[in-house]
């Protein structure tokens, strides 16, 4: 039994259940980051709802310590968006992996993040099916080696960013599996946020895509492959801090340059402003063989949420009517006696 | 039928009727169903019984003039208790050649047919499929008509109005309105208040349709036409009290509402429109003053889900579609039925498999509901037979999901969601209340501890602190619902499953005939909207002296515990379904009783003359 201490730590966020992802998971990262933050932003187990859809991120809410559901595939945001209605004080995040969300599940994070419901959603993107065993996934790359496209992949990948941003999203942001110093701060951000929020966490699958993400995380590149983009701050990334992004004159694009080359000044980068929509999609556009990878959030602009505005109408209606009775209700229009 | 009925004037002697069925019949934007709406309510005033059947395209709006793009109303009303639409039409009114095409079969052998001949034209009468015009050769030699310019005397009746031409060809309805309510001595008065209401901001409207509806009455009270006919329907025997016109779609929110504030719950209403299930959505949205949240999902799934999500959360779920929106629900049920969450899952079922016939009814989804879902999958069936009866059903429904922690399917048809008829109303603060309690005790505390009695879970819900806990699809460990593939539990989790369903057939009353004995030679048994022309059908057949009993389910599954043994003290079962015979597969596999079916898949309900011809042949058999 839960009995709550005065002060929470990450182990009352814990659960007894034995974690069952393959060694050297990157869930373990995210999952010991988010038992690590949920104290830091005042959560209670109680009031905390965890749910997911299908596959290996969707077991997450077992391993929570607070209320969990876990759905069935693709689907979690619309439970979740029953739960918000049916209490809207309650705290949830939603869970899944870029299978579950973007292909069986894109219409339902579509609607969710279009309708704006106080979510956090968390998209565990590895480009690959790992429960599965290994087909490729929306996000996988063309040209991926699966055992459903032994030849590779010819499809195009979905940007689970410009997704969200083309949706609607009011709260869109990045980060990376085992960045343990970045990941609490982006979801404190993200929990901060209210209405829906999306952050895509770059996230390994040893056994079936390892290293997928290696050209922008390994710690070797990541200086020069990344942009830790902060609102209000200039764009500035590389080893040497002296690389950044400025707009290309006569273009609606991002390019990198460096600072003291071509006569380029530090009045040069762009300063970022996670308010702009055209900014952050932008920023999600980014090819990452030519530009560095945009991580932390990249648009955050919010708006009336959902359950607002349904409960707001409800109790509208509620008080013009405090006597509300359902045998008047019922005997209400033509009636006669007989 | 009379051979005459020559009247001058409204204090002429009308024929005396025991019951009438009229049927208005027209191009989808003719307003029958409005026409149909308004006359139900001033017979209702009038103090008959009736039932109506509505009966309109799937076309939002055909082209003009085509058979396909006939809409109609039909009502039967008497002094009698009415309990079917009608076998026969004794008036037709028909504002077009295709509406008098499309409908002719269906008019009793010398009934009445009330014609516009203002919308007889050549072009008309040819799209309607005519070789010629029906009202000029011997096409309706064996009925009596009533030929009337309805066009040019609505124009002539509506002309101070100052309407276009347009405008004021659409009070048609209204006119030919007035003329049947004339016919039978109707009151106009709740008409033109309905009127002056609706078109509260376009009184020019509302006085070009009520001088339209006078004119009408008028017209019958001065023409002199010796085949004009007129009638008196006396006012039926009914039981005292109050009452008042339900739909089916009406009577199903009510009943949810009241169910719900029984169990001491609001309401989640997540569903996505589909015909003929969009009524109850658009009911319950108008209801929030009584709890009602609804939720206009992007799919049925999500509909479903978000309604599931909710009784997680601790309201009640509930979620409403028609037979293929229930098929995409059903993983979604399963889950449901896994986590053993409470969950109303209404199914206004419609004619055909996929896409089917959306406007037309029909009574198939009776192994989806029972059986529709992947693995052993159980859940609680229930039926209603009528709209008034959506009322008391969906209650048990929330009554049954509440109390055994399960999902029930309640199966109501087309037929039912959009026809009307006179119901006593209740009293709901004469229904038992049945509470329901939360556990909030985190002492012992796991989230699959059951009530030995019931089998029903913990209802524990988020934001109760200590009682914080995980549940999901993958199989739950008995009691503490931990995650287990342990073989034995597995079994013991189905049983359990199955046994908690099987154990409510203890907690629902025992079948007894609706009508007949509790032995005899044919048990006629029904479910759902067929109950009408059933039950007259085995009047009929009992009025000449044969052993006959009309069993009614509403209880479909689980099946109430004294049925086998009912049925078996017949020597024939008899099952009149809008399907090829699905509830006729279950008595047999359930009873292993010799039980046959009497199937019809018109999309169309059941006449009596059908069921009663059935019943004979086997009496004779």
């Amino acid at each position: 039994m839960n009995v709550v201490p005065e002060q929470l730590t990450a182990k009352d966020f814990a659960t007894d259940q034995e974690v069952r992802w393959c060694p050297g998971c990157g869930d373990y990262a995210i999952l010991k980051a988010l038992q690590r933050t949920m104290p830091e932003i005042g959560a209670t187990p109680e009031k905390t709802v965890f749910v997911s859809g299908i596959g290996c991120a969707a077991r997450f809410p077992y391993y929570m310590e607070t209320y969990g559901f876990h759905t069935i595939h693709g689907r979690a945001p619309a439970f979740a968006t029953g739960i918000k209605l049916s209490n809207p004080d309650l705290d949830i995040w939603v869970v899944g992996g870029d299978g579950d969300m973007l292909s069986i599940g894109g219409n339902h994070l579509l609607h969710a993040l279009r309708r704006n419901v106080d979510l956090q959603i968390l998209i565990f993107n590895n480009e690959i099916y790992g429960l599965t065993k290994g087909q490729y996934s929306p996000t996988s790359r063309i040209g991926t080696r699966s055992p459903s496209t032994p030849q590779g992949s010819v499809e195009a990948p979905v940007s689970a960013a410009l997704f969200a941003l083309g949706s609607g999203a009011r709260f869109v942001a990045r980060s990376v599996d085992t960045d343990q110093k970045h990941l609490p701060v982006m979801f404190k951000r993200a929990h901060a946020h209210r209405g829906a929020s999306l952050l895509e966490i770059f996230q390994n699958c040893i056994v079936y895509n390892d290293g997928v993400f290696d050209g922008f995380k390994d710690p070797s590149v990541a200086a020069d492959r990344q942009v830790r983009v902060e609102h209000g701050q200039p764009m500035i990334f590389g080893k040497e801090k002296n690389r950044g992004l400025r707009l290309r004159p006569g273009a609606f694009e991002f390019e990198a340059v460096t600072i003291g080359e071509n006569g380029v000044t530090a009045e040069d980068i762009a300063i970022h402003d996670e308010t702009n929509r055209v900014m952050a999609t932008l920023l999600a556009s980014m090819d990452p063989d030519t530009l560095p990878v945009a991580l932390g959030v990249l648009y955050c602009n919010p708006a009336p949420t959902y359950e607002t505005g349904v409960l707001s109408q409800a109790a509208d209606v509620r008080a013009k009517s405090p006597n509300a009775n359902l045998n008047k209700l019922l005997r209400s229009g033509y009636t006669w006696t007989v | 039928m009379a051979s005459s009925a020559a009247v001058a004037e409204i204090s002429a002697p009308r024929e005396a009727r025991e019951s009438v069925v009229v049927r208005f019949a027209g191009d989808s934007g003719d307003g029958m169903q409005l026409t149909g709406g308004q006359f139900t309510q001033a017979t209702a005033l009038a103090g008959n019984d009736l039932a109506t059947f509505p009966d309109f395209p799937a076309e939002i709006r055909a082209p003009t003039g085509t058979t396909f793009g006939v809409s109609s109303f039909q009502i039967n009303f008497g002094s009698r208790r009415i309990k079917t639409s009608g076998d026969a039409i004794d008036v037709l009114v028909a504002m077009n050649p295709a509406a008098l095409k499309v409908e002719l079969p269906n008019v009793r052998e010398g009934g009445v047919i009330v014609a516009d001949v203002g919308s007889f034209s050549e072009r008309n009468i040819k799209r309607a499929g005519f070789a010629a015009n029906p009202l000029e050769d011997k096409t309706l030699d064996a009925y009596r008509v009533v030929e009337i310019d309805v066009s040019a005397l609505t124009m002539e009746a509506v002309k101070e109005s100052g309407l276009g031409k347009k405008d004021a060809l659409r009070c048609k309805n209204f006119w030919t309105l007035g003329l049947v309510y004339w016919m039978y001595g109707r009151d106009r008065k709740a008409t033109v208040d309905w009127l002056n209401g609706k078109f509260a901001k376009r009184p020019d409207l509302a006085a070009a349709n009520i001088a339209a509806l006078n004119a009408g009455h008028a017209f019958g009270e001065t023409a002199e036409l010796d085949d004009m006919p007129s009638y008196s329907v006396a006012a039926a025997e009914i039981a005292p009290g109050q009452y008042r016109t339900v739909s089916g779609g009406e009577a199903l929110a009510w009943g949810l509402v009241a169910g719900a504030n029984k169990a001491g719950l609001e309401i989640m209403f997540g569903s996505y429109p589909i015909t003929p299930a969009s009524p109850l959505l658009h009911i319950l949205s108008r209801l929030k003053q009584f709890g009602v949240v609804t939720f206009q999902a992007e799919d049925e799934i999500a509909a479903v889900c978000s309604a599931i999500g909710a009784s997680f959360a601790g309201h009640l779920g509930i979620t409403s579609s028609s037979g293929p929106g229930i098929a995409l629900k059903g993983e979604a049920i399963g889950l449901a039925i896994s986590t053993e969450l409470p969950l109303v899952v209404v199914n206004s079922q419609r004619a055909g498999p996929s896409t089917g016939l959306p406007t037309k009814t029909e009574q198939s989804d009776l192994y989806q509901a029972v059986y529709g879902r992947n693995a052993d999958a159980p859940l609680v069936v229930l039926a209603s037979r009528s709209p008034s009866d959506c009322f008391e059903t969906a209650v048990e429904a929330v009554r049954l999901a509440t109390k055994y922690m399960t999902p029930v399917m309640l199966l109501t048809d087309g037929y039912i969601a959009n026809a009307a008829e006179p119901w006593l109303i209740p009293d709901v603060d004469k229904i038992p209340p049945f509470n329901v309690t939360f556990r909030t005790d985190p002492e012992g505390f796991h989230p699959f501890v059951r009530d030995e009695k019931t089998l029903a879970r913990n209802w524990a819900v988020p934001g109760t602190p200590g009682l914080e806990h995980r549940i999901g699809g993958i199989e739950k460990a008995y009691g503490s619902g931990h995650i287990s593939y342990d073989a034995a539990n597995h079994q013991k989790m189905t049983d359990t499953r199955k046994a908690k369903i099987d154990g409510i057939a203890n907690d629902i009353p025992e079948q007894i005939p609706e009508q007949g004995e509790s032995s005899g030679k044919i048990a006629v048994v029904g479910w759902g909207s067929t109950f009408g022309p059933i039950d007259r059908a085995v009047s009929n057949v009992r009025a000449d002296g044969h052993a006959v009993s009309h069993i009614h389910l509403r209880h479909i599954w689980p099946m109430p515990r004294n049925l086998g043994a009912l049925l078996a003290n017949f020597d024939k079962v008899l099952v009149p379904e809008m399907n090829t015979g699905q509830l006729v597969t279950v008595l047999r596999a359930e009873y292993l009783v010799p039980a046959e079916r009497v199937s019809k898949v018109s999309g169309q309900p059941f006449k009596i003359g059908e069921i009663e011809g059935a019943i004979r042949a086997h009496l004779e058999a």
